[in-house]
């Protein structure tokens, strides 16, 4: 069934293959060919469409809350232009579109929407944490049995999941109006722990201070040295609630004693 | 670090210790995971077949973009500290942001 | 914590009935009734994650089910190396898992480091046989198992080819020893689009090698011309001409596990439970119709 072999010139390399797919105004390379041996043209839309329509639908369910502030249409225009300067670096379209946040800054659609890029980063942080490594959190308890000596020189390791994102907008609260009917979000900074707990990711408020020593206790301080940062940031910065989400947030994996 | 200081310390863990297991009898095991599970799937199907997404090129420089958001963006009302309403898309000028 | 010991026991072998591609919505489905599903294909890089849900639901569906791994994203024929990172991930799935088998497509993919997130095809050269050659081998070398290659779904074809898709393939599995995927829905929407008799092909295709089928739906559009452009779209039941050309196979070499994908527009689990149902029935009929060879 061998075909007879053609001039060099009818050769398709893979950058040209490539650049044409995602640049539709370059015809689709010569060599390519349909069923009667003519140029092929609609038939390498087809590749065109594929990878646009993946990779578009990819960052649609990779964001949703995005999807529904900006509406369905604007984001997969959207999507279009982001996919072709930001094409996948990774085989794991679990992680594509880390560039989103950057992205939006500049995109001159989306550029007067300042709390945008944040909701974006909660967005990724959040499918961070559902792929994260497993751990098993300890139970709070175990805290309460060490002296306040033990206390201060602890560290505390933080799960996989665990992340810190300093918002000057309240990305959470437009996040939870947005997918979980919350309310009208209060104008005001927001910072937000993002673990997760058994399978599913969670995103809490911190109080002021907090964001300073979950931060601290991920950098491997100790207790002490997180508590006396937050302190020295908010005098009057609440330790109760701040444990009380990473204790919420199955947060804490490990005590290690000074 | 002063005695007070400390006490203060050892109640805070404390509560946040009490206020977690309270908490803990009210979860459920229901999965909540707000479509995170079905975001970024590799497969191996085909798109829509030669009529969409990747056909037509859709210039964004400058003011050829025209295209507006039409989403919450739109009709979300974000209080501001006095208790005014703004709508969600205002810019930054107008949403009065924090010095940072 | 994801165990990355190697899992002690055998492995389940794929039945030589019906699997489905595995969604994670069907997930309680599965686990209280599968039945016309006896096994599972996973696609490999959804369970490359650290941890979280997917694999813990791996573990317990592989404890249950039979699982081949389908790879969509090793770019094969990809005219760069292939990624040792990407490579070193598979490796740990599969040794984590040590599924009944693994499979990869011939097509590209990853082209100066960007992943395009499709399988994209290649001419039919002596290049692009040293090159898939090359790839297969190291592949199969670095995971210590053999793979099945998967033949893809066309919609054009390239000048340059000098071999045919069916002899191409054969020489491949030849030169590396590794089994076959045959796609019986990806033949017909290339015999359609390329105008070639799928029945031809089915008799130029080394059916011995063939350690898997795939059956799926395809969408039909058209090109500039009006003439016939099926594309494989993954999104809707089994078209009949595919289900005759599925017996034709079957009768010709005999049966073998079989995977109904749906992948778009993905119904709930009856309707796709219904589907294996009917794979079941074209898999019993048709190989009792079997001509000894």
């Amino acid at each position: 069934m061998n075909i007879d072999v053609k001039p060099k010139s009818s050769e398709v390399s893979q950058t040209a293959f490539r650049t044409a797919m995602l640049d539709p105004s370059t015809p689709a390379p010569e060599g390519l060919v349909n069923p009667d041996g003519l140029q092929a043209e609609k038939r390498f839309d087809v590749y065109r469409n594929n990878v646009a329509h993946s990779l578009a639908t990819a960052l649609a369910e990779g964001f949703p809350v995005l999807v529904k502030l900006l509406g369905e249409e604007f984001f997969r225009q959207m999507a279009l232009v982001y996919l072709r300067i930001h094409p996948p670096s990774s085989q794991m379209m679990m992680h594509y579109g880390a560039a989103i946040p950057q992205f939006l800054v500049g995109f001159p659609g989306t550029v007067h929407l300042k709390y945008l890029p944040d909701v974006a980063k909660l967005e990724l942080a959040l499918r961070r944490a559902y792929h994260a490594g497993d751990s098993e959190a300890i139970d709070p308890v175990k805290l309460t049995a060490l002296s306040q000596a033990d206390l201060m020189d602890a560290r505390l390791t933080l799960a996989p999941a665990v992340e810190i994102l300093r918002s000057d907008f309240p990305a959470l609260s437009i996040w939870e109006y947005n997918m979980q009917d919350g309310p009208s979000p209060v104008m005001s900074p927001e910072d937000i722990l993002i673990s997760r707990k058994g399978f599913d990711p969670i995103a809490q408020r911190l109080p002021m201070g907090g964001a300073t020593f979950v931060e601290a206790l991920l950098k491997g301080s100790t207790f002490g040295t997180a508590l006396g940062l937050a302190t020295s940031e908010v005098a009057d910065f609440d330790l109760t609630i701040t444990l009380g989400a990473l204790f919420a947030g199955h947060a804490i994996i490990k005590i290690d004693r000074g | 670090m002063s005695k007070a200081k400390t006490i203060a310390v050892l109640g805070a863990v404390s509560a946040a210790v009490a206020a977690n297991a309270t908490a803990a009898l009210a979860d459920g095991d229901q999965e909540k995971c707000f479509g995170v599970s079905l975001a970024g799937q590799n497969d191996c199907k085909a798109g829509p077949g030669t009529t969409c997404a990747g056909s037509s090129t859709v210039d964004y420089q400058g003011n050829a973009w025209k295209l507006v958001p039409a989403g919450t963006c739109e009709t979300m009302e974000i209080t501001d500290a006095s208790g005014k309403m703004m709508k969600g898309s205002l810019t930054e000028t107008e949403m009065n942001l924090p010095a940072s | 914590m994801l165990d990355t010991s190697p899992k002690s026991g055998p492995k389940k072998a794929l039945p030589n009935s019906v699997g489905v591609g595995y969604k994670p919505q069907h997930y309680n489905d599965l686990m209280e009734d599968p039945g016309a599903v006896t096994w599972l294909e996973i696609h490999a890089e959804n369970y490359m994650g650290d941890g979280g849900r997917p694999l813990a639901q791996l573990k317990h569906l592989s404890e249950r089910f039979p699982i081949s791994v389908h790879g969509v994203g090793l770019s094969i024929g990809g005219e760069s190396q292939l990624d040792p990172e990407h490579l070193a991930r598979l490796k740990k799935l599969v040794d984590w898992l040590n599924p009944a088998k693994f499979s990869e497509h011939l097509a590209w993919s990853t082209h100066d480091s960007q992943f395009l997130n499709d399988l994209l095809p290649l001419p039919y050269t002596n290049d692009t046989l040293a090159r898939v050659t090359r790839h297969i081998n190291e592949v199969q070398e670095f995971l210590g198992r053999k793979m099945l290659l998967e033949n893809p779904s066309s919609y054009l074809a390239f000048a340059e080819s000098t071999w045919s898709e069916p002899d191409f393939i054969r020489e491949i599995a030849r030169r590396t020893g590794c089994g076959l995927l045959l796609d019986v829905n990806n033949v017909f929407i290339s015999a359609t689009n390329l105008e070639f008799d799928p029945r031809a092909y089915i008799d130029a295709y080394p059916l011995e090698l063939v350690e898997e089928f795939h059956l799926a739906g395809h969408d039909e559009d058209a090109d500039e011309l009006g003439r016939k452009l099926l594309i494989d779209s993954h999104g809707k039941p089994v078209d009949e001409p595919v289900w005759a050309l599925f017996d034709y196979v079957v009768a010709k070499g005999g049966a073998r596990p079989a995977l109904v994908e749906w992948d778009n527009d993905v119904p709930e689990f009856p309707e796709l439970e219904a589907e294996a149902a009917h794979a079941t029935n074209h898999l019993a009929a048709a190989s009792t119709r079997q001509v000894p060879a």
